[in-house]
């Protein structure tokens, strides 16, 4: 039994580096997912009570998306660093 | 790699390219040095021609395309974020715009089709340059004190909080900042670039297994491409509205 473990050390690894990489990422999504539909669904929103000032909502949207993307970008680079 | 009996490129293949000029000198120019290279030699040529000494009153052409940019950020960018005090920063913001954007836009240029920014070096450069930026302004027109205390000790926050909110506020103006303003230009641009190939590699593989498969992939590039023009914009706007939001911070505290 652990002669086979052994052996399968290898690709054992490779294959659970895949996974954890392919499972962060997507786990890394979700809140900002979420997040991102909060900020874009209260900015339109907001653009449509009040016409006049969307350029103003429009230009906090971006930042508020900005913000809120850094952390599922955060979990792309892990992507990126875990993949062979 | 091969994924789905797919013969896909490993990553580094993507991303590194062997240099053309000086190999093996810290001097080596690559393709990734070229594009910044153009980038910088059209930005500086656009405003040139478009604030030559006899300009005409009337843009048109590339003397129009200075213009309407510098408008762009002056309006939806130091109006909105810094206020009319920003103004000195124009030039400085205007011309990381479109360094940025034609960095970025190579992406899609048919021919070239690698952005510049998806290599780490330049993104982070520039978020150093902005971070010595914002910290100056700050001790400028605060003073080291009340730039600290400002930046560091928020007010409006119960006393007790401050055993918490400090190391945050700590970690996130001095440390955090710079890598996320560079992270967020990087991956957006890897993302992109992988994006691309990864419908180009599917295309051409089901165009030599089984043609009329191959459409549904290359109708995607088609629309990633387009979608990418708009990421390219996005994110040279992003870190140029980002750039202006932390020196407006540090030159008007929050009260």
């Amino acid at each position: 039994m652990l002669n086979v473990l052994a052996q399968a050390d290898g690709e054992m690894l490779e294959g659970l580096k895949a996974i954890g990489a392919g499972l962060g990422y997507g786990l890394a999504a979700i809140g900002p997912g979420i997040g991102i539909g909060t900020v874009v669904g209260n900015a339109i929103s907001a653009m449509a009570r009040q016409p006049e000032s969307a350029g103003m909502a429009r230009t906090t949207m971006f930042l508020g998306i900005a913000f809120t993307e850094a952390l599922a970008l955060i979990g792309f680079v892990v992507f990126i660093l875990l993949m062979p | 790699m091969n994924v789905l009996a797919l013969d896909f490129p490993p990553v580094s293949h993507l991303f590194e390219w062997p240099a053309i000029l000086f190999d093996g000198t810290m001097y080596a120019v690559n393709k990734t040095v070229l594009i910044y290279l153009a980038a910088v030699v059209i930005t500086a040529a656009i405003f040139l021609v478009a604030g030559r000494k006899n300009a005409p009153l009337v843009p048109a052409g590339v003397q129009h395309v200075a213009e309407s940019g510098v408008t762009f950020v002056e309006k939806s960018i130091v109006m909105e974020t810094i206020g009319p005090e920003g103004k000195k920063f124009m030039p400085f913001l205007t011309t990381m715009f479109f360094f940025i954007l034609f960095s970025n836009i190579t992406e899609v240029i048919p021919g070239i089709q690698f952005p510049a920014n998806s290599r780490m070096a330049v993104p982070i450069t520039l978020a150093i340059v902005v971070w010595c930026i914002y910290n100056v302004v700050g001790i400028k027109s605060q003073g080291l004190g009340g730039y600290l205390k400002n930046s560091l000790f928020p007010p409006g926050v119960p006393k007790l909080l401050y055993v918490i909110v400090t190391p945050i506020e700590l970690v996130s103006t001095f440390v955090v900042r710079p890598f996320s303003l560079a992270i967020r230009l990087w991956a957006n641009m890897v993302a992109g670039h992988l994006l691309l190939v990864t419908f180009a590699v599917l295309t051409t593989a089901l165009w030599g297994a089984m043609p009329p498969t191959a459409i549904a992939p290359f109708a995607m590039l088609v629309l990633m491409t387009a979608f990418e023009i708009l990421v390219s914009v996005l994110q040279a706007f992003i870190f140029t509205i980002l750039t202006a939001v932390y020196i407006g911070g540090s030159m008007h505290p929050a009260h």
